[in-house]
């Protein structure tokens, strides 16, 4: 006898019983992003097994969306998710002389400061 | 919670499989090197077959335990003495099953599958904490859990979040933050009855008494006793002993005890002033190892339970399943 009625309720089968899931019974992956607030990106944040994705969106608010703020889900299967293999890490890697994409790059004031001083007498507005 | 503060040997293989620390030895140097850095391992990346296999075993327990660990207390919901504490058991049921979910979620990235893991549970292959394997007779056994059971979980929890795996980090972050009501709720609810009538105070003294011995236990046995841990704590899978846990806890807990006029059932327990250490009579790990093997008062209802879950939900899954759909792995 369980101390819990709604357990003697059950009628609970042989202990010994063998159950096992089929594989597949659990469904399919979806990888879920989460948007904040309007205007944020969506942002991944775990998944869901799911056997379609309008299901899939469902689990998705119940398991993601049910304490914090959040205004939108996506959810996307993640097999359909392509990806970079991470051995190939290094392609990442920085360049370290890559002064020509950043604005530190270029010394505007520099060449003013030049110019002005050059011309001074000539252009000076006072 | 419900992290068991102790991950099980599984029963045919007690040790860290020597052979498997020599493959690839230069793979495996510049995987221990990153983690040395700090850095997290992600799925795609190398890792030796034992990192694997132990951090499977680890999330997997400690996913089955989330989902076990809901039973004794969803008992309750129906009983639950009043709206608000009755809104907040569901709110915590429910919480736990999502754990679960992304805990279950975390072990598959590694390689094994959910059916897979659920199997190993029905069949009494995986464990789960042993906790769960007590009954929760009144609503004190209730609050005993809510408070110091997710206590115990959550110092496993933050010290596991600080782990190598990604995956595992990133789902206990967010099960840390849930927890923190979880806790807050128990020790509220633990409050009210310590603070109550007589009937009250004497109900929950008598949960504290039954609760002490596993909650000694929740971290599994003494250091002296666990054989393998140096490597596990190298790789940042397992991030704290035994007994250091147990010692966290017990200098967080004991004193939010004591203060409330409770008292605990063993006369030894004290915090050695000289080592900061607390000190405390041998909890009986003989018990401890016959409820692991099946022998605690409520092993065998907690899996019918669950058994019969899985049994009645069954047509549902496959009215829905796709046998034709290429079966995908969670990616991050």
């Amino acid at each position: 006898m369980s101390l819990d009625p709604r357990v003697n309720r059950l009628k609970l089968g042989d202990p010994n019983a063998v159950i096992k899931v089929e594989e597949g019974e659990n469904w399919n992956v979806y990888e879920v992003f989460h948007q904040e607030k309007r205007g944020a990106h969506h942002e991944h944040v775990g998944c869901v097994h799911a056997p379609d994705p309008q299901l899939a969106l469902i689990f998705a608010k119940e398991q993601f969306a049910r304490r914090k703020k959040c205004v939108n889900l996506w959810v996307v299967k993640s097999a359909d998710i392509l990806a970079f293999d991470v051995e190939d890490e290094d392609m990442f890697a920085n360049n370290l002389e890559k002064t020509y994409r950043d604005a530190s790059g270029f010394k505007v004031m520099e060449k003013i400061n030049k110019f002005k001083q050059s011309s001074k007498g000539t252009t000076d507005v006072k | 919670m419900y992290g068991g503060g102790y991950i099980f040997e599984e029963p045919n293989n007690r040790q860290v499989r020597e052979e498997m620390l020599h493959d690839e030895p230069e793979k495996l140097a510049a995987f221990e090197e990153r983690i040395a850095r700090g850095e997290k391992i992600e799925p795609g990346d190398w890792m030796p077959a034992e990192y694997r296999r132990q951090l499977i075993r680890l999330i997997e327990q400690h996913a089955h335990s989330e989902i076990i660990g809901a039973l004794p207390e969803g008992t309750w919901i129906t009983r639950a003495p009043g709206f608000k504490r009755k809104l907040a058991l569901i709110a915590k049921v429910q919480d736990e099953i999502g754990h679960g979910q992304l805990l279950y979620n975390a072990a598959e990235t590694l390689g094994k599958t959910r059916e897979a893991m659920i199997n190993d549970l029905l069949s009494g292959k995986s464990k789960y904490s042993n906790v769960f394997n007590y009954p929760a007779k009144t609503w004190a056994d209730v609050t005993v859990i809510g408070f110091l059971i997710d206590a115990a979980a959550i110092v496993n929890q933050v010290a596991n979040s600080k782990g190598s795996y990604g995956p595992y980090c990133r789902a206990l972050e967010r099960i840390c933050y849930e927890e923190s009501f979880h806790l807050k709720q128990g020790h509220d609810a633990f409050i009210e009855l310590a603070t109550g009538t007589p009937a009250q105070k004497e109900m929950l003294q008598d949960a504290l008494n039954r609760w002490w011995k596993p909650i000694m236990h929740f971290f599994g046995p003494p250091d002296k006793a666990s054989l393998h841990s140096e490597k596990l704590m190298q790789w940042k899978v397992k991030m704290a002993s035994n007994d250091d846990m147990r010692n966290q806890f017990l200098d967080m807990y004991v004193p939010k005890i004591w203060e409330l006029g409770l008292t605990l059932p063993d006369p030894l327990l004290r915090k050695n002033p000289e080592t900061g250490r607390w000190e405390y009579s041998d909890p009986d790990w003989d018990e401890f190892f016959r409820v692991i093997n099946g022998g605690g008062p409520c092993n065998e209802e907690r899996l019918q339970v669950r058994k019969w879950a899985e049994e009645h939900g069954r047509w549902v899954r496959k009215a829905l399943m796709k046998p034709a759909e290429k079966h995908s792995l969670p990616v991050a």
